[in-house]
């Protein structure tokens, strides 16, 4: 599914060399539920950024369901992210004057989806997340909780390989944020890959796996049962 | 995505932020309704220049005899430009001598200080003047120098009233002189200095009146406007073989005139449009400036869209169709301005409207202008966001 071989990112700043990641290797099969965790400039988020083929490394091979990623064009990266990759942010990052039903909309109208067919399949995505009876609401109309939804019915839609998302609690009141997380997980367990990344080792632990960054180094990567039964 | 989409999304956009798209329009809108409104009033000012030099008939040719300097008495003698004409009978007409001046016309009580114009009897068909009561004047009258005149309705109105004026007796410089006839009326409202406040009288006659013996002026009139420069030329020679020199006289011919009119008019009418021209690009360069604030604002909606799957071509694509959109719609609105503005404002001028058909190329044009104007002012904003990297775009708040 996801094969990192190592990864290097360097950033130059003046005169000092920063690497946020510092030889990264890294294996997720299908179907697993993988925490990658670590403080604040540890460089988890550009990690993210690798997964998410939002960004390129400075050195090292990256594959995606066996489709190597250096080397792409912008666009090319742009047409993988909108086929593979389904993004949930701390944020929501919702369109704020379109519809609930809108924003799960883009995703297929990049992918060039007829009308129809579109707005199926945005629908279905809506009725998984329990956001049916709001979809013609805009994002400020609707609170933190069910702007998660939405933006989970929008990285759904596209029928994605895998579900990347990024502290997807980090703005949600504990209540809401379980029922963000028990829904991130039956998404798991419908047979999504998921992986979430979180500075929160509470929040890591519901993950069947669970992957420590540090210095741009991955220092621990250990399986938790307990974590799927939590 | 297709071009649908980004379309609506445009007009979306451009809809709901309403107070600042107008503003942002405002200087296409005022480009191109100052384009039209400019471009009209030349065009309006051609079309009524063109009516008035038309209803003199666009056969005629003018000659007159300059006598520049004390005591110099050139002139052409009534039957050496007879000969010529009918000589010329497959170029000319008609020929009338014209003689000028000024009288005081009395009947009654009532009097009008007018232009008196001495004419033969060709001068009727010449200018395609019409009788509406009595006759013109007869080659019997210009034989016999009678004091007999036709005036036109101007006159009829400020001397007669209701009355009848043939017939009657009037005084002109003191003169007893009868009506013979009135002329059909040029105009619905005849006024002062129109072609209806004259009064004509047989030109033998009038050199008398007006204490001008030399005859300093003619009229004559081509078989066809076809044949103008040929007529022209033929008189041209003649007068030049009889004063050897071109400065003594002056031969015009309408259909020149309306010729340069309309080239002097068309050059003002294209300055005109140049100078309005000149606010369309202004009011791209706001669209520009707008555009960009936009594309600063809207960082983070572009590195959503990005990280979604949007290309650059989409990103471009947006934001082209949306400054196009807005320009366009501008183009629109200043249409109507331009359009509804030069109405009124032809209007106030006293001129005529200039009909919807002439105003064809102005409006296309200055629209084509102004959407060419929204892509092209358009494309740097449209081209920096698409550049946006998805990473940096996500982070900004």
């Amino acid at each position: 599914m996801i094969r990192i071989r190592n990864m290097y990112k360097i950033y130059t700043m003046g005169d000092v060399e920063v690497r946020a990641l510092n030889g990264i290797n890294l294996h997720i099969k299908p179907k697993e539920f993988v925490s990658i965790i670590g403080p604040s400039g540890s460089g988890k988020s550009t990690l993210m950024n690798m997964i998410g083929c939002l960004d390129t490394a400075t050195s090292g091979d990256y594959w995606i369901d066996g489709i190597p990623v250096e080397n792409m064009s912008e666009d090319d990266l742009a047409a993988l992210r909108n086929e593979k990759i389904g993004f949930i942010f701390q944020g929501y990052n919702l369109l704020p004057k379109l519809s609930a039903l809108e924003n799960v909309e883009l995703p297929l109208i990049y992918r060039g989806i007829s009308p129809s067919r579109r707005r199926e399949l945005a629908e279905a995505a809506l009725v998984r997340v329990g956001m049916e009876s709001r979809m013609h609401h805009k994002p400020k109309e609707l609170s933190g909780g069910q702007q998660q939804r939405v933006a989970i019915a929008r990285a759904l839609s596209n029928k994605p390989s895998l579900i990347l998302a990024d502290e997807p609690t980090g703005a949600l009141d504990s209540k809401t944020g379980i029922e963000v997380l028990q829904m991130m997980k039956d998404i798991h367990a419908e047979g999504n890959t998921v992986v979430l990344i979180t500075h929160d080792s509470k929040i890591a632990a519901h993950a069947e796996r669970i992957v420590t960054i540090s210095d741009g180094q991955i220092t621990s990567d250990t399986t938790s049962k307990e974590g799927i039964e939590a | 995505m297709n071009i649908f989409m980004a379309f609506k999304m445009a007009v979306d956009s451009v809809w709901s932020s309403k107070i600042r798209s107008l503003l942002t329009m405002l200087g296409i809108i005022i480009g191109v309704a100052s384009v039209i409104i400019l471009v009209n009033i030349v065009t309006a000012a051609t079309l009524s220049m063109r009516t008035q030099l038309e209803s003199m008939g666009t056969n005629l040719i003018q000659v007159t005899i300059n006598n520049r300097g004390w005591g110099q008495t050139r002139s052409v003698s009534v039957k050496d430009i007879e000969q010529l004409t009918e000589e010329n009978a497959d170029l000319f007409s008609a020929v009338s001598p014209v003689v000028s001046g000024m009288g005081t016309i009395k009947y009654g009580t009532e009097n009008v200080n007018t232009s008196i114009t001495g004419v033969s009897e060709t001068y009727i068909d010449i200018r395609s003047l019409e009788v509406e009561e009595g006759r013109f004047i007869s080659e019997n009258d210009i034989d016999n120098r009678s004091n007999v005149v036709v005036i036109g309705e101007y006159i009829r109105k400020q001397l007669f009233g209701t009355e009848s004026p043939v017939g009657q007796t009037v005084k002109i410089n003191n003169e007893k002189f009868t009506v013979i006839g009135l002329l059909k009326a040029a105009s619905t409202n005849s006024s002062a200095g129109s072609s209806d406040d004259v009064m004509l009288l047989p030109y033998s006659r009038a050199t008398r009146l007006v204490r001008n013996a030399n005859i300093n002026s003619f009229v004559v009139s081509a078989v066809s406007s076809d044949y103008m420069s040929e007529a022209t030329d033929a008189i041209d020679n003649f007068l030049y073989k009889k004063f050897k020199s071109d400065d003594s006289y002056f031969v015009f011919n309408t259909a020149e005139l309306i010729d340069t009119i309309d080239d002097a008019l068309g050059v003002m009418s294209l300055l005109m449009a140049g100078i309005a021209g000149i606010s369309l690009v202004v009011g791209g360069i706001g669209i520009m400036n707008i555009m960009l604030v936009t594309v600063t604002e809207r960082t983070r909606e572009i590195g959503i869209r990005k990280s979604i799957g949007a290309k650059r071509k989409s990103i471009i694509t947006q934001f082209l169709i949306e400054s196009a959109v807005i320009s366009c719609i501008g183009g629109i609105i200043g249409i109507v301005v331009g359009v509804v503005g030069s109405y009124f404002v032809c209007r106030a001028m006293d001129m005529g409207a200039v009909p919807l058909s002439e105003q064809a190329t102005v409006i296309l044009g200055s629209f084509a202008f102004s959407a060419l104007i929204g892509i092209f002012f358009g494309l740097y904003p449209a081209n920096k966001a698409a550049k946006l990297n998805p990473i940096d775009a996500l982070r900004n708040d």
